[in-house]
């Protein structure tokens, strides 16, 4: 067998043997700068532009409802099933399918309606990245099959940058099958290092931060 | 160096076209980085790479240590590993899985690992369709190449080019805005990727205390690969484990920006085992093809293992001024570039293409960009080394050798040597201190025609160093 194969290779080569431990690996090196929310809501702002994507402050659920209701007015849309979305009205919008819980289902929606709507567990201020685990809530397919992607998400999940996420979360395995980290629209530039924005994943990406 | 070596090098030399592209998308890939690990841009740049060196040093020196503790955390999220040797076993496993869940399509996302061992044509040859999602990699795939850059496989094509492979092998109607010819791609790969069986991938990183494979991409299809099928098969060598989720902030930060210059790509998927209890989506199976295909080859040698650090960024080929003439395609197996020179002769024999090591200028750009600090140009160096010891006796070059036996002996001797020196300038006289470009006549014979043919020489100074340092 190919396993104790390899791994008997490796000890040979390494001088090591079966079971043998391992000194301590260098430290993790982590700093957490210290950034006040308004400046950590700021930054998110200027990254997500940046990479041409839209972002909203709004003071209110009520009014993070409005604004998604003026940006798929006339259009179809899918929600995940995060709490947040529920709490700001946003499920109740006309055009707008939530609560699915089929997985073909959601798929077809997905590939269809023009925009998906999520929330994120954690928005990135230095990078302007929002931080998504999967979850029953917060299905893979809403913010990666539709063109357009708006993501509402309370302010206070804004974390600095990555120090921090693997700060809170040093091992994003025990909360979820998936992280993923989302920075601006899907793009490519792999024509003549033309960018053309929106290759599989959306190439709209709207931050709507509330509160 | 082999006439095929030589002959690509120079077809490539002769492309104006060719050489236009490589140096226009290596030179914005290059200012990229540039300008984003610049001091004010990253104030702790030489500090990452110290603690990524240093990561990445300790997780190959305790390899199987690392590998037994990711195949077990794999394990316990539901996953499974498998070991292969080579690419006739990945080939094996795949073919059987697929039979068992009567699986036929197969979509990829982008990965290295697997060009290693063509995976492609071994599973299309079994009658699988498997398909690349990349952009990139999809156009190469229509045309039948191979990737010409680590991170821009197509780097070499044009709107034009891929306008006539779209038409030919897509039928579609010629297209050549490349915004236009995107779309065609999303929508003939959206319906692939929809229908598929099994989504295989590579891994930029393994994490240890997780069991989890971590993806870095721009487009997405990764993430379509990894979550639309029911089966994700992983596919990585199995260098790439790190210790711990938390190490992923200092890789992270160094990826992009060496890669493209981003500062995060945009999506980077954390995946550890398949979905979970009450998940709406993702995979129901989820595999870890562990690959040797030769890496274990590079573990004794103290100093050469250290090319098992690379993380694929690309930086070193983007800053060679011999990649960025010669191009991808003139190197002989997958990987190109200053990182392609130390591999391949390691993985591939040194005979494989004895020129390899010596297409290099040693100006050790490649060392100085590298994000986890690999000393490209001394294993550069000490690969040339070993390509002498190689060849045989009767094969070796006695003149050479003589030659640099008396060179040695000239550099122990300080007064013979300051000699030579005054007699190298009478030999070979400058032109009004310009550089020597062509063989000088009292120089023109045979041995060191041959030699000089392929060198420029500066002009011999008026005074040497030595005069100089005595005036002082």
């Amino acid at each position: 067998m190919s396993r104790d194969n390899i791994l008997h290779r490796v000890r040979t080569a390494l001088g090591r043997s079966a079971g043998q431990d391992v000194a301590d690996p260098p430290p993790v090196r982590l700093r957490v700068p210290h950034g006040e929310l308004e400046a950590r809501i700021a930054s998110v702002r200027t990254r997500v532009e940046a990479l041409a994507g839209k972002t909203h402050r709004v003071s209110s659920p009520a009014e993070a409802c409005a604004v998604v209701a003026a940006a798929i007015q006339g259009k179809t849309a899918v929600t995940s099933n995060a709490p947040f979305l529920a709490e700001c009205g946003i499920t109740e919008l006309p055009g707008v399918r939530s609560g699915i819980t089929d997985r073909e289902e959601l798929r077809e929606l997905c590939a269809t309606v023009d925009t998906g709507i999520t929330s994120a567990d954690y928005v990135l201020a230095d990078t302007g990245t929002l931080v998504m685990l999967s979850s029953p809530r917060e299905a893979r397919m809403v913010s990666l099959l539709p063109p357009a992607h708006i993501a509402v998400v309370p302010a206070d999940r804004v974390l600095t940058g990555l120090d921090e996420l693997f700060t809170i979360l040093p091992n994003p395995a025990e909360q979820s099958s998936s992280m993923v980290l989302i920075t601006g629209p899907s793009r490519t530039a792999d024509i003549e290092q033309i960018l053309v924005r929106g290759v599989h994943g959306p190439g709209q990406i709207t931050v709507v931060l509330v509160g | 160096m082999s006439v095929e070596f030589d002959q690509k090098i120079h077809s490539t030399l002769e492309d104006a076209n060719l050489q236009l592209a490589i140096f226009t998308s290596t030179g914005r890939l290059k200012q990229g980085r540039i300008d984003n690990v610049a001091a004010e841009a990253l104030p702790d740049y030489q500090e990452l790479r110290s603690q990524a060196n240093a990561l990445k040093k300790h997780a190959i020196e305790n390899l199987d240590y690392y590998l037994e503790q990711f195949e077990r955390n794999v394990q316990a999220r539901g996953g499974k590993v498998v070991y292969c040797k080579d690419g006739t076993e990945v080939t094996d496993f795949i073919l059987s899985l697929a039979k068992e869940r009567r699986a036929h399509l197969i979509v990829k996302s982008k990965s290295m690992t697997t060009e290693e061992i063509d995976l492609n044509e071994r599973l299309e040859h079994h009658g699988l369709e498997s398909v690349e999602t990349d952009l990139g990699e999809y156009i190469l795939q229509l045309a039948h190449e191979r990737p010409y850059h680590i991170v821009a496989p197509a780097l070499h094509k044009t709107r034009y080019d891929v306008a006539d492979i779209f038409t030919r092998t897509l039928h579609v109607p010629s297209e050549t805005v490349p915004e236009k010819q995107t779309a065609i791609a999303r929508s003939v790969l959206r319906e692939k990727f929809l229908a598929a069986d099994i989504g295989i991938s590579g891994a930029n990183f393994l994490v240890a205390d997780s069991g989890a494979v971590v993806l870095v991409e721009n487009e997405g299809n990764a993430r379509l690969t990894t979550s639309a099928p029911r089966i994700h098969i992983a596919i990585a060598g199995i260098e790439k484990v790190i210790p711990r989720a938390q190490d992923l902030a200092t890789f992270l930060k160094l990826l992009a920006r060496s890669a493209t210059g981003q500062l995060l790509s945009v999506y980077t998927s954390f995946l550890a085992g398949p979905r979970r209890e009450g998940e709406i989506d993702g995979p129901e199976e989820f595999y870890v093809v562990l690959l040797d295909n030769g890496r274990t080859k590079l573990l004794p040698d103290k100093s050469k293992r250290q090319s098992l650090y690379c993380i694929r960024c690309g930086a070193c080929l983007n800053t060679c001024p011999v990649y960025r003439r010669i191009g991808g395609h003139s190197f002989p197996w997958v990987y190109s570039g200053p990182i392609g020179a130390i591999i391949t002769p390691q993985f591939m024999g040194v005979s494989h293409e004895p020129g390899l090591p010596f297409a290099s200028s040693l100006c050790g750009a490649c060392g100085e960009v590298c994000p986890v600090k690999i000393d490209i140009p001394k294993i550069l160096l000490e690969l040339r080394s070993d390509v002498k010891k190689s060849e045989t006796r009767e094969k070796q070059n006695r003149l050479e050798k003589l030659a640099f036996q008396g060179f040695a002996w000239l550099m122990t001797h300080p007064r013979l040597f300051e000699m030579a020196g005054r007699l190298a300038a009478l030999v070979a006289p400058g032109e009004d201190g310009r550089w020597l470009r062509t063989v000088p006549p009292l120089m023109n014979v045979a041995p060191l025609r041959a030699w000089l043919s392929q060198r420029d020489l500066p002009p011999p100074p008026s005074r040497s160093f030595r005069e100089e340092w005595r005036r002082r």
